[in-house]
């Protein structure tokens, strides 16, 4: 309350202006001795109170259009066009120190990384205090409280210990939420959201959400959030601007636009996203053809033209205008025929059948592929032992997928690395290629067992060696069949050409290639040798959503061409269920649910797979009561006693959890539940329930 | 808030071929071109020096000793009358070939074993970073003095003996880029093709450390020049008759309060030559980003 008070005298005529307005802004980069243009011509305001969201893939100008609203540019950007206000002050009028006021006191900014926003060197008690210090010249002591009062009103459980820790020693989230107490500290007009939750878990992600919006409704700030993610703008926005190639090609209230949209672009993008349990067995993902032209490169026609189904003459040869509907903006000479854009994906449906088919085949078949029992893996991280992955058993079928799901920290990676051979498991763990043990290390494998298991990484930049072309990188792996030279060019073409590589791809080096084909090669690479087992490690997550699609259809395509299973880890429950046959969760290195996937998603669920599908972002409202996980994931090396998850657990019953750790318990065919709880009840869902959430 | 540089954008990533970028880039970088003019000027002298000097370096002319600049002799004559300017030039020859050779031994030792220490980690590494830390607590010149003394002195010992006092600082440097490669999924992709630890090492992440291994050579020539200089003043490098500068000083540092240009220009060259080479290594540092 006070602070508002303390900030209310405004006049009339600024108090009726927006929180941030852009009117006709175009900002170019210099790069060597060319321009490029990566906004043009955006127009958009930010109402007092409003939460306004920005979405669009990357490269579309989104953080670009942040920086320009508080004129921190890189140094070879400017604005070359149009005139921006913040909070009823003309932007590019002000002097640096009438600029540094305004970022001191109107305007606050969040970034995507919360590790590197903060200084490592010094205290959170340091830097929070400096705000204060350097915004309203108060004493140590009295920035010291209100620094305190701003964490507790940031939800955090026990400010004074906060302050006193170094950022490292907090999680992302814990960090994220410092940041956001630090950028209202001055109840800044307008608060700027960069990506603020990209980095961080699902299941945090939901968290400091639900954080900023109850902030919001207390603070009653402007919010501009720069989003890739549509549901998170959904969920957080009250108006939404699509970017595409430093356009804003469609503007309206979050309603309108999710449900009625009017650009094509904007149709497109939401079909990417897989929607809520939408199986691959149900049709291939639509993608967007075609690529992202460079910012500025088109300038006598609609940026969009050469991706889109709707196109016509005109479209190639006038710039659309922004056409108005009821407060929807949309910059196509057809809005009304956006929604209608037609499908691709009912054209491929015979591979489709042929792949489930194939995938019914395979779980019948007589023998798993690749089986793990007892595996463990145990650090010793200064003197303490550290448990990534503990007793993990599991058993992957010829063809089939296996979902592997959990926060960061669960172990997904560590129990990929140790199937690899990449890093070596503790004593007493098996694992069995074809019904054959397998080396632990992946030097002691013969080639054919590692031909048979392969991985497809999370960042196709480091992935591929930089120094090296396509041709090279994808040749290297041919070489573990053993071909003649001549075979291999044949089948290093055949290679490129089903991961929808072109021959001219083949010369070129990684750093020349998109992030969408360096993942394409990274595929290329896996399958080169005909695996059997492919371990997908979030191979989408550095992926924008229309790329992410198309990179889901081949891999879809590829095992049902080629008949191989996946491992496929990902922190994204939609993508995981789209291609997932069964799903394993694991937490803290621990198995804690396994079943095929639609049992595993519909229920009876585990405790904690149920808090991971209601922090998961969705377009659709579920229409259920959500559930949080409280505090945060105890320390693999100071496991709690019991069953790992009862520090958290939403459905603790009582003493058991904290003093045996619950055994596998079946709930249905295949489907096992590591839970004290019976299956029967855990069926009778808390969201379903409608039971009041106990943090204790 | 605190303004996290790295996140903001940047221009959009050019697609042409990085190669000729880079080349690009390097024709446009001021302090390279003039580090590569000095350095090629005294290529050029070391190389044809005996075809462009005015006079014969080597002649004495007792009768005309000690002079100082003139038309007739641009930098002076020394004590036995000969031509300090065709001696300057001249003199190039020697260090021009001892310090680049002990530079490329020292790199291409300090780049192997800087790859097998980064690569292979554990235990060797551990003794092998102390056993170097420990090297470098001694004063070089010290150490290649000993060392020169013990083996005698001539062009060949004072390659060797410089290249393997640099191989540990060089094997450092190449082994802190070595460690990050390897935590890149590449190389893991390379085991999981069943390539061995030497074909990883070399030809996977050689290609991808020869950018910073290139840059410390630059920057150990620019310290041999300076090295080989400082043993020759002091007897244990390049040894008379040649016109070497670290020589021409040895042998008229006594007169400098009178004869000022028996040093001085022998001296100004070999700055020259250690300040060319340090303009190539900035140079060559800003467009390799290394």
């Amino acid at each position: 309350m006070r602070d508002r008070q303390e900030k209310s005298p405004a006049t009339d005529s600024a108090a009726r202006a927006d929180a941030l307005r852009f009117e006709d802004v175009s900002v170019t980069y210099r790069s060597g001795r060319h321009d490029r243009r990566v906004l043009t011509g955006v127009s958009l305001a930010i109402r007092r109170g409003e939460s306004y969201g920005l979405v669009g893939e990357s490269g579309c100008g989104k953080s670009t259009a942040a920086f320009a609203a508080i004129r921190y540019l890189a140094r070879n950007g400017r604005v070359s066009g149009g005139r921006i206000w913040v909070d009823g002050r003309d932007l590019m009028a002000l002097s640096q120190a009438e600029l540094r006021r305004l970022r001191t006191e109107s305007v606050s900014m969040v970034y995507q990384d919360p590790g590197r926003a903060l200084n490592p060197a010094l205290r959170i008690e340091r830097q929070m205090m400096e705000v204060f210090e350097v915004a309203e010249g108060m004493s140590g002591d009295r920035a010291r409280s209100r620094a305190r009062e701003m964490l507790a009103r940031v939800q955090i459980g026990s400010p004074d210990r906060v302050l006193r820790n170094y950022p490292h020693e907090l999680s992302g989230g814990m960090q994220q939420r410092v940041i956001i107490a630090m950028a209202l500290s001055t109840s800044p007009a307008l608060l700027i959201l960069d990506e603020p939750t990209t980095g961080l878990d699902a299941t945090v992600e939901a968290e400091v959400l639900d954080l900023v919006a109850t902030l919001r409704a207390e603070f009653n700030n402007s919010i501009l959030f720069i989003s890739h993610s549509l549901p998170v703008i959904a969920r957080m926005c009250d108006r939404v601007g699509v970017l595409y190639a430093g356009e804003l090609v469609e503007e309206g209230p979050v309603s309108r636009v999710f449900h009625a949209p009017r650009h094509p672009y904007t149709v497109g993008l939401m079909r990417c996203v897989p929607r809520y349990g939408l199986h691959k067995s149900q049709g291939r993902l639509e993608t967007i053809p075609g690529f992202l032209p460079a910012p500025g490169s088109i300038t006598d026609r609609c940026v969009f033209v050469t991706r889109c189904a709707n196109a016509t003459e005109r479209c190639a040869h006038e710039v659309p205008p922004p056409i108005v509907q009821e407060g929807h903006v949309a910059r196509c000479f057809y809005p009304d025929r956006a929604a209608q854009l037609p499908r691709q994906s009912l054209q491929d449906s015979a591979a489709l059948s042929t792949g489930a088919a194939a995938d019914a085949a395979g779980s019948a078949g007589a023998a798993p592929l690749l089986r793990a029992e007892h595996l463990s893996k145990t650090y010793l991280v200064s003197g303490k032992p550290f448990h990534a992955v503990h007793d993990v058993a599991l058993e992957l079928w010829p063809g089939e997928t296996l979902g592997l799901v959990g926060e960061s920290g669960s172990g997904k990676s560590s129990l990929a690395k140790l199937l690899l051979g990449l890093s070596v498991p503790d004593e007493g763990s098996a694992i069995e290629l074809c019904g054959d043990a397998l080396p632990a290390r992946a030097e002691d494998r013969t080639r054919g067992q590692l031909k048979a298991l392969q991985i497809i990484f999370q960042n196709p930049g480091a992935a591929l060696n930089r120094s090296q072309t396509v041709r090279r990188l994808i040749g290297r792996s041919l070489r573990l069949v053993g071909l003649s030279a001549a075979a291999q060019e044949v089948r290093l073409r055949e290679i490129a050409a089903s991961v929808r590589l072109t021959l001219r791809h083949l010369e070129e080096k990684p750093r020349q290639l998109s992030g969408g084909l360096k993942q394409r090669v990274g595929i290329a690479r896996a399958f080169a040798g005909g695996p059997g087992v492919v371990v997908c490690d979030e191979p989408t997550s550095a992926l924008d959503v229309s790329v992410q699609s198309a990179i889901l259809n081949l891999l879809v395509d590829l095992q049902a061409e080629r008949q191989v299973s996946y491992l496929f880890i990902s922190h994204d429950l939609n993508v995981v269920h789209y291609l997932s046959d069964r799903i394993a969760v694991l937490y803290l290195g621990r198995l804690m649910e396994i079943g095929p996937s639609e049992k595993v998603f519909a229920g009876p669920h585990h405790p904690y797979t149920e808090a991971l599908l209601s922090a998961n972002p969705s377009l659709e409202e579920h229409g259920v009561q959500r559930i949080r996980l409280r505090g945060e994931l105890p320390s693999a090396s100071n496991l709690p006693t019991g069953c790992v998850f009862h520090t958290r657990c939403p459905r603790k019953i009582g003493a058991v959890c904290e003093r045996e750790e619950p055994p596998f318990a079946l709930a249905g065919e295949g489907h096992a539940i590591r839970c004290h709880i019976p299956a029967a009840e855990l069926g009778r869902s808390a969201r379903a329930a409608n039971r009041p959430k106990e943090p204790r | 808030m605190a303004a996290d540089v790295s996140t903001r954008p940047t221009e959009p990533e050019a697609t042409s071929s990085p190669g000729r970028e880079r080349w690009l880039a390097a024709a446009r970088s001021p302090t390279l071109i003039a580090g590569l003019l000095i350095l090629a000027f005294w290529i050029v002298c070391a190389l044809f020096g005996a075809g462009i000097t005015p006079r014969d370096p080597y002649a004495d002319d007792l009768l005309a000793t000690l002079l100082p600049p003139s038309a007739a002799h641009w930098f002076g004559t020394d004590q036995l009358g000969r031509d300090i300017f065709s001696r300057v030039i001249v003199g190039a020859r020697d260090i021009l070939i001892v310090a680049p050779l002990a530079t490329l031994l020292g790199t291409a030792l300090g780049t192997a074993l800087g790859l097998c220490i980064g690569y292979f980690r554990g235990a060797l590494d551990e003794v092998i970073s102390r056993i170097i830390e420990a090297l470098q607590a001694l004063p070089l010149v010290i150490v290649a003095l000993m060392a020169l003394a013990a083996v005698g002195t001539s062009n060949t010992s004072v390659v060797l003996v410089i290249g393997f006092v640099f191989t540990p600082l060089i094997a450092r440097t190449v082994r802190a880029a070595v460690l990050n490669e390897t935590d890149l999924d590449y190389v893991a992709a390379a085991r999981l093709r069943g390539d061995g630890a030497l074909a990883i090492m070399f030809i996977e992440i050689l290609p991808n450390v020869l950018p910073i291994a290139t840059v410390e050579m630059t920057v150990r020539l620019g310290y041999a020049i300076f090295f080989v200089a400082s043993l020759s003043f002091i007897g244990f490098g390049i040894q008379p008759p040649s016109a070497d500068w670290g020589i021409a000083i040895a042998e008229n540092y006594s007169l400098i309060g009178s004869y000022w240009w028996t040093v001085l220009f022998d001296a100004g060259a070999t700055a020259s030559l250690v300040i060319g080479v340090n303009l190539v290594t900035d140079g060559l540092a800003g467009v390799l980003d290394a």
